[in-house]
């Protein structure tokens, strides 16, 4: 079992100066490689020897990773850069709030000004069986301990489990996934963009990771389109307390209206499956449709069907139902 | 080369968590070689068939018997394609996801199990009533034929006996489906207490972990011996000298040359047109 060590474990530590370098790197160590970036997720990892990779990459030396570009009529957010300077972006402010709000909602001051938002967006599940070393099926073992009849599961998943019920963490996602964000993923073999909502997986495509990233693999850069820019924004993040704590569940949405119906919706949740939720049910149901009281509820039950609470979750689905129906509201409803 | 993959239970005893991957490749690797090893044997080989002429004596002996003999009941051909459909979703969503093609491949696995544990079912009962149930299994009294098929593949033409209803190979590889197919059933039945399916209380905790252990390394044993069984299957269904085999699990049945071609009609009987009519005449 973890035991929290004081020290780091000994390992290969490279510190390239440019993607390439770093692309070589994650190529010649392939599953030994271990990506370095704000360091608040993996350190724990690292300490407590639950992962022992041979070679940590550290990412904080390339610069080509850093910092907010304008890209056409979106923005460019390089993988390093912070998630303190992407809630201080006057771009991101006046017109991806969304993603402000969300950023902003992470953790505490210090881990923002520490944690990136490739960080953000690649983390591991917080489920602490898995994490404290348990041989679960997340850990390539054939038992999942957070859903027995004893298990304590409160922060688990309520959807999309499979075997395993362990929920993404991230507070970002939601929000990428509502501005239909896309993820520059590069390799030896080249680059791919990949859709913000088709970069996360659940356990039923592959049990032991929650992206897409193979080993190789170097998220390089999120971009985020103009489409959304300046749109009708609602973040809401439920979590036990105000400040550090994870969600239980949040809602990320982005809609234009006309002043009456609804014309265009994003909307996507987290902190309820192993990866974070497009609603897209939801979205065809109450496109078209007035942002009232009634469409707000409908969106809420739709929101939920197939929901499967484990002894002591259930009261994630009222939640979600609840942030779902504030959603299509907005705040000034809510 | 890995066999088998270790885990620790929360107690920190070390416990079995299932076979190795490396296994897969080497059962695909073994079930691609036997198929280029036996392709090039048959290409290369004296092997030794019945002549046209010894069969046409044998036509003309047997002029009485029906022109299409049924090798397989409706019901053992829809058995035989039931399962052969459910095999392939089985290898398939086992595999592909092993073979770096991911996709959500376990609701998809366990309906085909399901579907495979239903057919194998149907198949034993089927067999025990209304088929010649000895006729498929292979004991010591095989042995003459086992020489003699042995001998005619190197080329001598040997007078030792023929196949009846089902040639020696066939039996073999029956054998070894059951022990694999049951084991996998089993094994998998077993697992589904671990998923969520609409059948099974979830409980993770009905065995041991130790026990957990010896069910998954069981239920990947047998299943990456499929992979291997099934490449010799579909190998062999797809061999030129074969397809008369094959078509009868299609048509259900084969002509009356190929019986005497390839059967031992001493070994497997078939009623001749007359005395079907005489059989059919005393049952009115
Ligand atoms: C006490 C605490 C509370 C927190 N609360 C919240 C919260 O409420 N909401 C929230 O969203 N987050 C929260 N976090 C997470 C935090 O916000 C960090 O963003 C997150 O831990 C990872 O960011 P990082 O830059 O430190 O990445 P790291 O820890 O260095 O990396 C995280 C993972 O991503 C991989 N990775 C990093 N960058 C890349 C890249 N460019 N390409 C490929 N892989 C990469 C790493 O290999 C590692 O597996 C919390 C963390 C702590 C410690």
């Amino acid at each position: 079992m973890a035991v929290i060590h004081d020290v780091m474990p000994s390992f290969g530590l490279y510190q390239p100066a440019s993607v390439a370098d770093a692309l070589n790197l994650l190529d010649r160590h392939g599953r030994d490689a271990w990506i370095l970036a704000g360091g608040l997720d993996s350190f724990d990892w690292l300490k407590d020897r639950i992962k022992r990779p041979k070679a940590v990459v550290d990412l904080s030396g390339i610069s080509e990773l850093q910092g907010i570009r304008e890209s056409g009529d979106g923005l460019e957010i390089g993988a390093m850069t912070t998630l303190t300077e992407v809630v201080r972006h006057p771009a991101v402010r006046e017109r991806y709030s969304l993603l402000l709000e969300a950023a902003e909602h992470a953790a505490s001051p210090q881990i923002r000004n520490q944690g990136t938002i490739g960080g953000n967006v690649s983390q591991d599940t917080r489920c602490w069986y898995y994490r404290t070393g348990w041989f679960c099926y997340r850990a390539g073992g054939n038992i999942c301990y957070a859903d027995t009849p004893t298990a304590m599961n409160r922060e688990h998943a309520i959807l999309g489990a499979d075997r395993c019920v362990a929920v993404n963490p991230s507070d970002t996602a939601p929000a990428l996934i509502a501005l239909d964000a896309s993820m520059v993923v590069r390799s030896k073999s080249g680059e791919r963009v990949v859709p913000a909502e088709e970069y996360f997986i659940g356990p039923g495509t592959d049990i032991t990771r929650m992206t897409i990233l193979q080993p190789g693999d170097l998220l390089t850069a999120i971009r985020i389109p103009g489409t959304w820019g300046g749109a009708r924004f609602y973040f809401e993040k439920v979590r036990d307390r105000n400040v550090w704590d994870f969600a239980l569940v949040s809602v990320a949405s982005a809609m234009s209206d006309n002043g009456e119906t609804i014309e265009r919706v994003r909307i996507a949740v987290n902190g309820v499956a192993a990866r974070p939720l497009r609603l897209r049910a939801v979205e065809d149901a109450v496109r078209g449709k007035a942002r009232s009281e009634e469409t707000a509820k409908l969106a809420g039950d739709l929101a939920i069907q197939g929901a499967l609470p484990l002894q002591h979750n259930a009261y994630k689905v009222p939640l979600m139902r609840n942030l779902v129906k504030r959603a299509i509201r907005g705040a000034e409803g809510a | 080369m890995d066999i088998l993959t270790w885990g620790h239970s929360p107690w920190g005893e070390r416990i079995l968590a299932h076979i190795s991957w490396n296994l897969f490749w080497a059962s695909l690797f073994a079930g691609i070689v036997f198929f280029v090893a036996h392709a090039s044997y048959m290409v290369l080989s004296a092997h030794r068939k019945r002549s046209a002429a010894e069969t046409d004596a044998l036509e003309i002996e047997h002029r009485d018997l029906p022109p299409q003999i049924v090798r397989h009941s409706l019901a053992a051909r829809l058995f035989h394609w039931v399962m052969a459909g459910a095999m392939f979703v089985l290898l398939f969503t086992a595999f592909l996801p092993v073979a770096g093609i991911k996709f959500p491949w376990v609701t998809w696995h366990w309906m085909a199990g399901l579907v495979l544990a239903g057919s194998i079912l149907f198949h034993i009962i089927h067999a025990s009533v209304w088929l010649d149930f000895w006729s498929i299994w292979v004991g010591p009294k095989d042995i003459p034929e086992f020489r003699a098929e042995i001998l005619r593949e190197l080329g001598h033409d040997v007078p030792g006996p023929k196949p009846g209803k089902y040639p020696l190979g066939n039996r073999l590889y029956h054998m070894a489906i059951v022990l694999a197919g049951l084991a996998v059933v089993i094994s998998g039945i077993t697992m589904m207490v671990r998923v969520r399916t609409p059948f099974f209380t979830r409980n993770p905790y009905l065995l041991r972990d130790t026990t957990w252990g010896l069910v998954y390394v069981t239920h990947g044993l047998a299943g990456v011996a499929l992979v291997g069984l099934v490449i010799a299957h579909v190998y062999f269904a797809v061999r030129p000298e074969k397809w008369w085999i094959t078509k009868s699990m299609l048509l259900g049945w084969i002509t009356r040359r190929q019986y005497l071609e390839h059967h031992d009609p001493h070994r497997w009987a078939v009623e001749s047109i007359a005395a079907k009519a005489e059989a059919q005449r005393s049952g009115q």
